[in-house]
């Protein structure tokens, strides 16, 4: 009762910060979390199943395959920019989220009239991932308008944890279809993108119905333009923070490698290997929620200090002589610990340094920076692993994280968070 | 409008899209009809083609037609694969196991009864038997999940079907690339195609984002990359030959060209085939190569052309794939 009367949206951009912030998780939020769980069992039930209807039914040889791979993981970091400086523009965040929430599902749809023609597939998927670019970064500023800056941390911690709910369960829901179904037909494939399309659909429909937009008046001191976005770069917290998201990104390997040396080391059969990220998710979903309202508490900067140490602690484990189960499941245990400590956290941490008229651009050039330094960090590693072998590749990133720690303490501001007592 | 009956919206909008979704899903789920199979198809040597059907009403199941007239009468067996290949009175079926969508490859006798099962982790791309039916080899793709970044690998795998010496992978054997030993870790291995020794064998290597073809030696455990942009090896029933498909200006995007090389002279011959063949090519003689083309959605015909460059294609099988000749050709 009293968490829903504090949460009723302020007359006209009434100042938000004035609400009691332990309750100021708000109706935004859930709804906003709810269609990125709803969005996210579509999107990852079709991810579980592309390989199979790849290679099954269409035929596909590996090198076409990997060719899909690549447009469907390369194809978003820019257009990221675009959809945060368009929505700044317009002011419009929460059309152009759910114009990228649409053009998502649509893609379902195109899956299924697309057939076997292999161009028409790489145009699908293309489009689906401009969906997803084009979304993240209104959706992050809405959430982070929505709630007072003293409660960023549990706003985004929730959203996160919401979201990977519904990554967690996405596969599953596939392969119970499938199941349902039977044999693996190509009618079998289409009723799972059909069934993929109408629960990113009603994800849509919740967006609209239930998401408020934060159309607070518009800015007369400052416009939206492309020179005032090179101003964005100039202020010094921006900057700093770009600096941390790129530092950050550049010390982290990539999923794939730790993976890979957890399976080497251990070796644990190859059939065990979708278990690590399953197990990497599951601390995430779990911790998401609480570590973000932690960081509410003692400081968002130090949360991410935590959660790189978390990422240190991974690699030390991945150098060290430990072997077996109990070894295998701490270093899981500290890596989704590492995501839920950093992954929300870097937003809310962005959010108060930011314009409000910029918000979503910068939020977006906050990702893109991060992206980018996490594909090069990767392609890096991978040199370094060939060169070294794991072992030594993996030390000397342990060493790149203590480093970047260091720097990230430095250069980043001493973040606005007040005390919160409760 | 949508600010006023939120909760009426979206209600709405829910039995309509559930109705929609469990429409798609029941069609789905109607029985197909039965596939009239027979259990008299067999893989022994003798002048016969064995494929796998991509016809609505049979599909997966195993067919067989006789070699001088593959568009006579067809025999239907009840065994069903994902991917098949045949040869020595050995037949490798790459198949699911069970409710669960996960895979099993199994090694049959000459009447298809199987001998041996083993699990397959990834989806199933290419088999082959060698020409004596001892040896069997497997290719899969194995794809993590988005959290890991959703990067492919294949994983190509050999069973001794005597000795039952297994070979799981074949990505920790010694490369040797341009001469040069070769040790990076983003190796990918597929399609094997076996010598006539059940020794050596020919298969496409991967890596940075380059495709070679490379010699492997069983009793070695190493693999020495002959040349460039050569995949999915198939070796002539003399061994002298190798059909492949090879990327169009070197880049998979701009489709496949299926050739041949000779191994003695190094010389490369396109075949009269130009539209993109994206398969593991089988000798149904020593003049003769057949491949699967995409037909629509999940359906295939075989098509075959001369080896020598001469000639047009011809279809051979309609509404099929996985073609083996079991003449004896690998």
């Amino acid at each position: 009762m009293y968490l829903s009367s504090i949460d009723r949206a302020p007359k006209d951009g009434a100042d938000t910060a004035l609400r009691p912030a332990f309750a100021a998780i708000g109706r935004n939020v859930l709804a906003l979390g709810a269609v990125s769980l709803i969005t996210d069992i579509s999107a990852e039930m079709v991810t579980a199943v592309l390989p199979l209807y790849f290679v099954l039914i269409l035929q596909m040889s590996p090198a076409a395959y990997g060719l899909m791979d690549g447009l469907y993981t390369g194809a978003t970091a820019l257009l990221r920019l675009v959809g945060g400086y368009v929505a700044d523009l317009t002011l419009r965040r929460k059309a152009v989220a759910a114009a990228g929430y649409g053009i998502s599902a649509l893609a379902k749809l195109g899956l299924v009239a697309a057939g076997s023609s292999v161009g028409a597939l790489g145009a699908v998927i293309v489009g689906d991932r401009t969906g997803k670019g084009l979304r993240s970064a209104p959706r992050d500023a809405l959430i982070s308008l929505s709630v007072p800056e003293t409660a960023l941390g549990r706003a985004f911690g929730l959203h996160r944890a919401m979201d990977s709910a519904g990554a967690f369960a996405g596969p599953l829901v596939a392969l119970g279809l499938l199941s349902l179904i039977g044999a693996a037909s190509p009618r079998a494939f289409d009723a799972i993108f059909i069934t993929s399309f109408c629960i990113a659909a009603l994800a849509v429909v919740v967006l609209l119905a239930f998401a408020r937009d934060h159309r607070a008046a518009r800015p007369t001191t400052r416009t939206v333009s492309p020179r005032a976005v090179g101003d964005l770069l100039r202020r010094r917290g921006v900057r700093r923070l770009a600096y941390a998201a790129g530092l950050l990104g550049l010390v982290t390997i990539g999923d794939g490698f730790v993976y890979l040396q957890l399976m080497h080391r251990q070796s644990v059969p190859a059939g065990w290997f979708p278990l690590f990220a399953v197990g990497t998710n599951l601390v995430y979903l779990l911790l998401a929620a609480p570590l973000g309202a932690l960081a509410d508490r003692i400081g968002r900067k130090a949360m991410l200090m935590c959660g790189y140490g978390m990422l240190f602690a991974v690699y030390v484990l991945l150098c060290s002589p430990l072997t077996g189960t109990a070894a295998t499941v701490l270093t899981l245990c500290c890596y989704g610990t590492f995501y839920a400590a950093t992954d929300g956290v870097l937003m809310a941490l962005a959010g108060p340094v930011l314009p409000p008229e910029l918000r979503t651009t910068g939020m977006a050039l906050v990702q893109t920076v991060q992206a980018l330094a996490y594909f090069g960090s990767s392609v890096a590693f991978g040199a370094a692993w060939s060169q070294w072998s794991a072992g030594p590749a993996t030390a000397a990133a342990a060493c790149a994280v203590l480093l970047a720690i260091a720097l990230t303490a430095g250069a980043l501001a001493r973040p606005r968070v007040e005390e919160v007592t409760v | 409008m949508t600010r006023r009956h939120p909760v009426l919206l979206v209600s709405v909008a829910t039995v309509v899209l559930a109705v929609l979704a469990t429409l798609a899903i029941r069609h789905a789920a109607r029985p197909t009809a039965a596939a009239g199979a027979v259990s008299s198809v067999s893989v022994a040597p003798g002048p016969r083609i064995i494929a796998r059907s991509t016809a609505p009403g049979s599909r997966d199941h195993l067919i067989s037609v006789s070699a001088d007239r593959p568009g006579g009468r067809r025999l239907t067996s009840p065994v069903t694969c994902a991917r098949v290949h045949a040869s020595g009175g050995t037949a490798l079926c790459l198949r699911l196991d069970g409710d669960l969508k996960t895979y099993e490859l199994a090694v049959m006798d000459r009447h298809l009864k199987v001998r041996r099962t083993l699990p397959l982790v990834g989806v199933p791309n290419r088999a082959r038997v060698s020409p004596s039916g001892r040896m069997v080899a497997w290719t899969v793709f194995v794809a993590g999940d988005s959290y890991n970044g959703g990067r492919f690998s294949t994983r190509a795998g050999i069973l001794d079907t005597r000795t039952q010496r297994l070979v799981p992978t074949l990505e920790d054997w010694h490369v040797t690339l341009h001469g040069k030993p070769y040790t990076a870790v983003d190796l990918n291995i597929w399609g094997v195609t076996f010598a006539s020794d059940d020794r050596h064998f020919y298969a496409t290597l991967s890596t940075g984002g380059h495709r070679y073809l490379v010699r492997g030696d069983l009793a070695h455990r190493t693999l020495r990359a002959l040349r460039a942009n050569v995949e999915c090896p198939s070796l002539s029933p003399d061994g002298s030959r190798i059909a492949f498909k090879s990327a169009r200006d070197d880049q998979p995007s701009h489709g496949w060209r299926l050739s041949v090389l000779d191994v003695a002279t190094n010389r490369v011959t396109p075949l009269a085939e130009t539209r993109s063949v994206d398969d593991q090519a089988a000798w149904l003689d020593g003049r003769t190569v057949a491949y699967a083309l995409p037909s629509g959605h999940g359906r295939a015909d075989v098509w075959r052309v001369p080896a020598d460059g001469s000639g047009t294609p011809r279809m051979l099988l309609h509404d099929a794939d996985s073609p083996t000749a079991l003449g004896g050709a690998n």
